[in-house]
């Protein structure tokens, strides 16, 4: 167990170093950054010097050391555009794209997972097949649509809604958040719903495909033959199984649900990190981009590493391998 | 068997039809089938693959898979009629009053919770127990068949069992709550022919100790030798023959039983060459006329070819067979006339 994890460590840290690498190749591919950095009235003696005080003339491998050490430690430059440290910019804005993804997370979770199971035990009846229509239709809508539609709905038209912005938010320390205010929380539904939804419908049908797979099972016919009653056999028996595949989906989603969340925000001017990076891409703010990548790949690797330990806890069949063979009879 | 001749029976099938509705017509997969399990009797039900008798287990224990389903017949446990029960209150006979063991002990387990568990579960689910007497009752069951060191095994998980310990639990699971009788569906298929066995003899020791009857389906006429009391042949849906099982074993009196007895190989007889039976049981779709038998039969008559035989007392078993009628099977008929 212990050597599973750090051995998951380690390849964590490979995965990030390559990303590293992706990052800050995008400094030497996009331009010279010295000419973003001076007015044209430079002379190349001042430029040269500018250079060398930034160790631009190093060798590359002592600049990628030198670039993956100060951003293990959160430092990663000045913004080109605002000449703010990265780092903080990113922590400012990080609160409302996590908020908004965890909400997102949550609404296709608690929805999607039980219309999946309702779908997976009744496959004819016909409420099952109207749900399978409607994710059809949240599957293939592109999210800037639903979330415009959803706009024109319920903000323009019922004036129930905001259509943009966070609303009010509380200030936490450096944290700040949309959870403690009316105004906040009314501000999340509809860029939750619409950054969810997708999810949600991936959601369902994952689980439905499982539970119809898990309940054509031996042990199922075997739990019936039992006795047991239906809420034991569909909950305790099936839903149990289906989960490490849900498991792993969600996690994945949750990841591209931070990483993604660019075009939701952009669709309800939600002030985040995807925001930020897509200004940042307009003015080629390359420390900024660079910083958002890793920021993302680590994201990935933490949940990745969260969903191989969540295995363990769910199927026993992964943890002592070595005691099958020892208790044997 | 003898003992038990002149109590009411335990189970009562009567005229049982299974059938299966499909785009072309509906399949009639158990067809008339009647029989009776005495308390504490073994009835072997043997058949090839195909001939409903896991079907006409599955209609007893009420779990047909759909669309399948009972057209006819009834079927009685201790009296009371079970066939036509709504779901919840058949549930509350699965497991209470009869037991059910599947061919495959490696997937009859849910991989996801310890045997104690399944155990524990099961019982409280038939038995007003709190959570440590279920446990104690595990305990005991697991002790009971063969588990060596159950104490430390109740905790452990399916995979952790070899295939014969895993069937060894399935047992302990389906006699959890008491049953009167347990429905057995191939239960050593799936198992090394070392292990088979040993779990047939267990088998056979737990029920006789609790009198449990047992309806025990396999195409293994080995086993059903072995252990049961006796035995129905069954063939396209049908019971061929119904007997004692050392009549049918040593006087089979159906044809098709012949067959089977000859296909079966034994130490100390030097045989050239086993018998076989030609040929195949026919599709659902394609039971012809008359005895369902009939293209495969080696001792067919002209009444065969038209009309069909109900089970009549043949020796000491019983058969559905024209050659154990008063009127015979008439005309004989050369085998090449119907296969063309």
């Amino acid at each position: 167990m212990l050597a599973f994890i750090l051995r998951r460590i380690l390849q964590s840290i490979a995965v990030l170093l390559a990303v590293g690498l992706v990052a800050f190749s995008l400094f030497r591919y996009v331009g010279d950054p010295i000419n973003a950095m001076v007015g044209q009235d430079t002379t190349m003696e001042q430029r040269e010097e500018l250079r060398q005080k930034l160790g631009l003339n190093d060798p590359a491998p002592i600049q990628f050391a030198k670039f993956i050490a100060n951003a293990a430690r959160g430092n990663f430059g000045l913004s080109y555009r605002t000449s703010e440290p990265v780092g903080r910019m990113i922590l400012e804005r990080m609160p409302a794209t996590l908020e908004l993804s965890f909400c997102a997370a949550l609404f296709a979770l608690f929805v999607g997972v039980p219309m999946g199971v309702y779908t997976g035990l009744y496959p004819r009846h016909w409420t099952s097949r109207l749900l399978q229509a409607i994710s059809l239709i949240g599957i293939s809508l592109p999210t800037f649509l639903i979330g415009i539609l959803l706009i024109l709905i319920f903000a323009v038209s019922l004036h129930w809604l905001p259509s943009f912005g966070r609303g009010q938010t509380v200030q936490i320390g450096w944290w700040t958040t949309n959870f403690l205010t009316v105004k906040g929380l009314q501000a999340l539904i509809l860029p939750s719903i619409t950054l969810g939804l997708f999810q949600l419908t991936l959601l369902m049908r994952l689980v439905r495909s499982e539970m119809l797979e898990v309940m054509r099972a031996d042990y199922i016919k075997f739990a019936r033959a039992r006795g047991l009653t239906n809420r034991a056999i569909n909950f305790g028996h099936a839903l149990k199984n289906t989960l490490v595949p849900v498991i792993t989906v969600t996690g994945l989603q949750l990841g591209a649900l931070i990483a993604f969340a660019i075009v939701t925000e952009t669709v309800f001017a939600w002030p985040g990190v995807g925001q930020l990076f897509i200004q940042s891409v307009q003015f080629s703010d390359i420390p900024v981009m660079a910083a958002y990548l890793l920021l993302i790949g680590l994201l990935f690797v933490l949940i990745n590493l969260t969903v191989d330990l969540l295995y363990f806890a769910v199927d026993p069949r992964l943890r002592g391998g070595g005691l099958a063979r020892a208790g044997g009879h | 068997m003898a003992a038990a001749s002149n109590n009411p029976p335990l189970l009562e099938v009567k005229n049982l039809r299974v059938e299966f509705p499909t785009r072309r017509g509906t399949l009639l997969a158990v067809d008339d089938v009647s029989f009776d399990i005495a308390p504490g009797e073994v009835l072997g039900v043997v058949g090839e693959s195909g001939a409903g008798k896991s079907l006409t287990g599955n209609a007893i224990i009420g779990l047909l898979e759909p669309p399948g389903r009972i057209a006819g017949g009834e079927i009685r446990l201790e009296g009371r009629r079970i066939d036509n029960l709504p779901y919840e209150e058949m549930r509350k006979v699965r497991g209470a009053r009869i037991g059910a063991i599947f061919q495959d002990p490696l997937t009859s387990l849910n991989p996801l919770y310890s045997v104690g568990r399944q155990l524990v579960e099961t019982i409280q689910t038939h038995l007003p127990l709190s959570g440590s007497q279920a446990r104690a009752r595990a305990l005991d069951l697991l002790k009971e068949v063969g588990i060596p060191g159950a104490e430390m095994r109740i905790d452990h998980y399916p995979h952790q069992f070899s295939g014969g310990m895993r069937q060894r639990v399935v047992i302990a699971l389906a006699l959890c709550a008491g049953p009167r009788l347990i429905v057995a569906d191939e239960p050593t298929t799936a198992l090394d022919v070392s292990i088979q066995a040993q779990i047939i003899a267990l088998l056979k020791r737990l029920c006789r100790e609790h009198g449990t009857a047992v309806m025990l389906v396999t195409h293994d006429m080995g086993v059903i030798a072995e252990t049961a009391d006796r035995v129905a042949v069954m063939y396209a849906g049908r019971i061929a023959e119904i007997g004692p099982v050392r009549d049918v074993v040593k006087h089979a009196q159906h044809p098709y039983t012949k067959g089977l007895m000859g296909s079966i190989p034994s130490l100390g007889v030097r045989t050239e060459r086993l018998t076989q039976i030609d040929g195949a049981m026919p599709r659902l779709t394609e039971i012809p006329k008359g005895c369902a038998f009939n293209p495969r039969c080696t001792v067919l008559g002209q009444r065969c070819m038209v009309e069909r035989p109900e089970l009549m007392a043949a020796g000491a078993s019983r058969a559905a067979c024209w050659h154990h009628d008063r009127g015979g099977v008439g005309q004989p008929v050369a085998k090449e006339t119907v296969n063309a």
